[in-house]
């Protein structure tokens, strides 16, 4: 095993693609990626609001079973690839350090179903493990289909680098963009990669999440975008599937394509389309990017 | 060799304590009459006193009794850092008849009262301090300053408007100045200003003049493009070896027609200009600005066609035919000076407002530094003084972000002191010449000199837009249709408690000032130190501004810490009156704090021979002894520390003072 | 339980960096642990072994030498020669009986107040964990005539 995996819950759900085309992309690379067993919520829902202790506690468990795998060495890293299940669990861990009272109750909350606590999981992001541990050079290595002409604009969300910013700029992210640069494609220079998307109040408050929504994908087509790419399933579902309702409220057509990065890679690496949940998709890729991203000899299909 | 009879003829040393209150400062802390009680209690002490401030004129006078009335012989103050009044009491014991060198001063103030939080354990420290000292004080041997002729000359290191100012001001007095600075002309980011605050007027206008005097001066030498690469010597006596760096253009030669401009392959100006920060265009051939001092064209071999490829037809040697002005082969020329005294005035550097990317710099083409602005502004600028947009357009609307690189912990710290006054000009002049809406984003406005905060009073009245808040971002995303395709400035206003978004077409950013990107390399070069943020460091921050810890090395403008040209000017010409108090002497006293060798107990093993720093010490064949070259030696004491025989020795710091020292430090007499 | 043990430090400063640097804790008003006294020099360099020594023997149980930074020296190089003279003594206070620690040499720049409070607050903890010196035989040194002296003046 190089690194174990926490899937959270989006990511067996309406976040599959990203799963799957994560999975598929470190096959690709030869990194072995295993299921934390028995895991369990990443408590970033709502819970966090109604009760601060146990959902961290509930966060804490899933590294006490991390710490499990670690066969003696001192510590383990473990990916989490969907925004709110990173920040959830690094939370958790700051919070127990942070605030020695909180990390008393958790610890012994632990202790009490058996689960011992040390804090000696390193959490990480796809997007830092693919950058700093795998490299560029071999990323680009792989690269079969360099995905030239498609322009990309890079969306990070606002949890990967806020307020914890572990690997990349709090300000203005880059690891996405280098990321993609590595495998060819164009990004462009837009100043909203870490603006909120709206996705907690399009379900609440949806005139006010919408406008977000629709200010962030109008931006990045005004600035040439073929594609967002994102790093979370809320992002992806919000920005994705509520263009219809966007084009209704402000008379503007977006048919702007949110995709995950990991989805791009696996274009670029000539994995089967279908292995990386492109067939998912709702709004597809346009046909005359994907001819340029041969698989086969055929055109990917969507 | 040391031994403390040497100066009382076989009779006990007579020692007198004065131990200064310094107001509360020392006396707030520390329990003076004990420690008078105390030192009473020491050997030789003849008399001990305390007064409330023995540095003023009662204090000096009641010591100057004392040690007639006491026949006191050694003399110890105990008071404040020896670095501030250590002169003073030398004087008093001199006035008195008391070699000056036969008192030591004890640091009870910085070193005590003000570090340390409970009074009985300063007493206790202070009392062990004078314990130290009344011991030491035995050791000293009567010395006389050494004495020096001082060398006329000066030379002043970077032409801005500091540089000007003294070089003209002790030039009129007499003086003969160097002048040198590393750009092709003198007038430092001055020349670059179009009008200056809060007066407005043309900072070519005043500067100008100032500059063609500097030019003309039969007492000033103009070393342009011109570098200090090495200072040796000590004060009165410097040594300062200057680099010039080749221009292709021979000054001598050059009668500044500017012919070979015209004539230069390139027809059209092509590059872009360093003067106007790249505003603007230049030839190979050039000069940074029509008033440029002196008037001589350089060639950049960078962008010139015969330095590139050997083959250009050479419009410029043809247009200057016979005057034979342009040589290609011109090489480095070091040009070595003797001069009694040197002035710093290397000025400081903006802001480079790239390192917030938040703010845009770089990356949306109308965000400009308040600099480039004063460019476009300026009549002689790249746009003739009309405010034009990177597109060509007028900006309707304009927002100037205070403080930038200032005033912030992820940058500097420091307030720069000149950036509201300069935003205030920028916001005047725009309203004036583009009729565009103006909006300040401050944190404060800082406005405290003569007549600024009139002219923010009177900005107040011309309508422009004040907003208190720091900005968080500009960019250039859209919120409403109002927004599309121009600059949008997020700022929390904290008068109104909200979150705003302004759109401008234009924004200009108050960069703050910073030292130059040299300033360490400076320091080494000239022996001088840097306070925190590498501003170079004054003697004292309140009463020797201008001198810096190394004598007759004096600092004048920016390079010390941020000013506003009204403060430049007054420092530059403190800096010139110190530098001419200095010159006008005919000789200097030095610190006596030179080595010397005792033949006696030499055993010629020349080991402080190597050790000297300054080649001071070199061995006599005949007499198989080292012997010191005294003037040479600036009293480090190396070889006093590296001489096996203890036959090399410091004065002022011979063994036998510092042992002694270390052990009344610590051991209780008596 | 005991009184909390008290050393006795020595502080021997460079001119021009360190002893401005204490100078400047003090017109900053930053407090520190008043055990230290300090001597002053021209440079870091005229401090030799032998008064270091002069110092332990003389009941200091901790001697701080402070000079300029490197590259930074007032006369070139005497804080190198100051490094030279204090690794080699470190090596060589054991023998003596006194512990490598209690002589500690740092570079302290004329505007680093907050460092120098640290830097004396630091080894005056230090100290203070390591216990009074207690030399068993001191080492010997060039004789210091003062107490001699002293006594001869009185006499007369």
């Amino acid at each position: 095993m190089d690194y174990l995996y926490y899937p959270g819950c989006s990511s067996k759900g309406n976040g599959i693609a990203y799963e799957e085309s994560l999975k598929a992309v470190f096959d690709a690379l030869d990194v072995r990626m295993d299921e934390l067993p028995d895991w369990n919520c990443c408590g970033a829902t709502s819970y966090m609001s109604v009760d601060e202790w146990k959902a961290v506690a509930l966060a804490a468990r899933n590294l006490g079973l991390a710490e499990r795998q670690a066969d003696g060495k001192d510590g383990v890293d473990m990916i989490a690839a969907c925004s709110a299940c990173y920040l959830g669990l690094i939370r958790a861990q700051r919070y127990i350090t942070d605030y020695p009272e909180l990390g008393k109750q958790v610890t012994a909350g632990l202790e009490a179903v058996g689960i011992s606590f040390k804090n000696r999981v390193r959490i990480r992001h796809p997007l830092d493990v693919l950058m700093n541990d795998i490299g560029t050079e071999r990323i680009a290595s792989r690269v079969k289909h360099k995905l030239a002409g498609m322009k990309v604009a890079c969306y990070y969300g606002c949890q990967i680098v806020r307020p914890y910013a572990t690997f990349d700029d709090q300000q203005s992210p880059v690891m996405m963009d280098r990321l993609m640069a590595a495998i060819g494609a164009e990004t462009v220079n837009w100043p909203l990669k870490t603006r909120c998307c709206g996705g907690s109040l399009s379900g609440t408050v949806p005139e006010t999440g919408l406008r977000l929504s629709f200010i962030l994908l109008k931006e990045a087509k005004k600035r040439g975008a073929d594609v967002v790419a994102t790093a979370c399933p809320l992002c992806q579902f919000n920005l994705e599937c509520n263009q219809g309702e966007m084009r209704r409220l402000f008379g503007e057509s977006l048919d702007l394509p949110v995709v995950y990065f990991t989805q791009l890679m696996g274009l670029a690496f000539g994995l089967p389309s279908r292995a990386l949940g492109i067939q998912r998709l709702f709004i597809p890729l346009p046909a005359h990017l994907l001819s340029r991203v041969q698989e086969g000899g055929r055109n990917v299909r969507v | 060799m040391s031994g403390f009879n040497s100066s009382t003829n076989g009779h006990p040393p007579r020692i007198g304590v004065f131990i200064c209150h310094c107001g509360t400062n020392i006396a707030g802390k520390v329990n003076v009459p004990e420690v008078v009680e105390f030192a009473r209690t020491l050997p030789f002490v003849a008399v001990a006193k305390e007064y409330k401030y023995m540095c003023s004129d009662p204090g000096q006078e009641m010591i100057k009794h004392d040690i007639q009335q006491y026949g006191l012989t050694r003399l110890l103050v105990a008071a404040c850092s020896p670095h501030i009044h250590e002169e003073t009491f030398r004087k008093v014991a001199s006035e008195a008849s008391i070699n000056p060198f036969l008192f030591q001063m004890v640091n009870i103030r910085e070193l005590v009262s003000w570090v340390t939080e409970d009074g009985h354990e300063a007493t206790e420290k202070a009392k062990a301090m004078i314990r130290a000292a009344a011991k030491r004080v035995l050791f000293h041997d009567e010395l006389e300053p050494k004495k020096y002729p001082v060398k006329p000359g000066v030379v002043v290191v970077g032409g801005g408007i500091a540089g000007i100012h003294a070089a003209l001001v002790m030039a009129d007095a007499g003086e003969r100045v160097y002048l040198v600075e590393r750009e092709p002309s003198i007038g430092g980011h001055m020349a670059m200003f179009d009008k200056t605050f809060p007066t407005l007027d043309c900072a070519a206008c005043i500067l100008t003049p100032k500059m063609t005097t500097v030019r003309r001066h039969p007492n000033i030498t103009v070393l342009s493009y011109s570098e200090v690469v090495e200072v040796s010597g000590f004060v009165g006596n410097f040594k300062v070896k200057v680099k010039k760096k080749p221009r292709y253009v021979v000054e001598e030669k050059c009668v500044g027609c500017y012919e070979c401009i015209e004539a230069c392959v390139f027809k059209e100006p092509r590059f872009p200009n360093e003067f106007d920060l790249g505003l603007g265009k230049r030839k190979p051939i050039y000069v940074p600005f029509p008033q440029a001092v002196p008037p001589v064209p350089m060639i950049d071999p960078e962008t010139c066609i015969q330095f590139r490829t050997g083959k250009c037809p050479k419009g410029c040697v043809n247009a200057c035919g016979d005057r034979d002005g342009i040589d290609f082969d011109q090489k480095d020329e070091i040009v070595e000076l003797e001069v009694g005294g040197i002035i710093v005035a290397t000025g400081f550097d903006t802001f480079d407002a790239s390192r917030l990317p938040y703010y845009g710099y770089g990356i949306y083409p109308n965000v400009y530094t308040g600099l480039e602005v004063e460019r476009l502004l300026n009549a002689s600028g790249p746009t003739g003084g009309e405010v034009l947009l990177r597109n060509g357009q007028k900006p309707q609307s304009v927002g100037i972000i205070h403080c930038v690189g200032s005033r912030d912990e992820n940058t500097n710290r420091w307030c720069s002191r000149v950036c509201c006054m300069y935003s205030l000009k920028l916001a005047h002049l725009m309203k004036e010449r583009t009729g565009a809406e103006v909006y300040n984003f401050y944190i404060d406005i800082r406005a405290p000199g003569k007549g600024y905060e009139e002219f923010y009073d009177r900005l107040l009245q011309e309508g422009v837009h004040f907003i208190r808040g720091k900005v968080a971002e500009v960019s250039d995303w859209a919120m409403t249709p109002d927004e599309e395709n121009r600059l949008v400035i997020r700022v929390e206003d904290t008068l109104i408690g909200m979150v705003r978004r302004i759109p401008v077409d234009m924004v200009i950013l108050s960069v703050g000032l910073e030292p130059q990107r040299d300033a360490q390399e400076v320091t080494k070069l000239f022996n001088i130190s840097c306070s925190t943020g590498n501003w170079f460091m004054e003697r004292h921050p309140k009463l020797a501004p201008v001198s810096t810890m190394s004598a007759g090395i004096y600092l004048a403008g920016a390079c010390q810490g941020p000013k506003d040209i009204p403060d430049t000017v007054a420092q530059a010409g403190a800096a010139a009156a110190e530098v001419l108090a200095l010159t006008h002497k005919s000789v200097i006293e030095v610190e006596p704090n030179t080595a010397f060798i005792d033949e006696r107990y030499c055993s010629g093993c020349q080991i402080c021979v190597g050790l000297c720093p300054y080649s001071a010490i070199y061995y006599d064949e005949e007499k198989k002894v080292a012997v010191l070259n005294e003037p040479l030696c600036l009293g480090c004491g190396v070889c006093a520390a590296a001489c096996p025989s203890g036959a090399a020795q410091q004065h002022l710091f011979q063994d036998e003072q510092l042992y002694a020292e270390i052990e009344g430090a610590l051991v209780g007499v008596g | 339980m005991d009184e909390q043990f008290e050393p006795k430090l020595i502080g021997i400063l460079c001119n021009w960096c360190s002893y401005m640097a204490a100078d400047l804790v003090g017109t900053s008003r930053i407090r520190y642990a008043p055990n230290i006294r300090i001597i002053r020099v021209m440079c870091s360099g005229r401090i030799e072994s032998q008064l270091i020594l002069w110092a332990f023997r003389s009941g200091a149980d901790g001697v701080l030498i402070g000079g300029c930074n490197p590259g930074d020296c007032h006369y070139q190089e005497g804080n190198y020669k100051a490094l030279r003279r204090v690794t080699l003594l470190k090596q060589m206070l054991p023998q003596f009986g006194i512990e490598p620690e209690r002589l500690r040499l740092d570079w302290i720049c004329a505007s680093c107040a907050e460092e120098m409070r640290k830097t004396v607050e630091g080894f005056t903890a230090q100290i203070r964990n390591l216990g009074p010196l207690r030399l068993q035989t001191p080492p010997l040194l060039k004789p210091i005539k003062i107490e001699m002296e002293v006594s001869r003046h009185v006499e007369a």
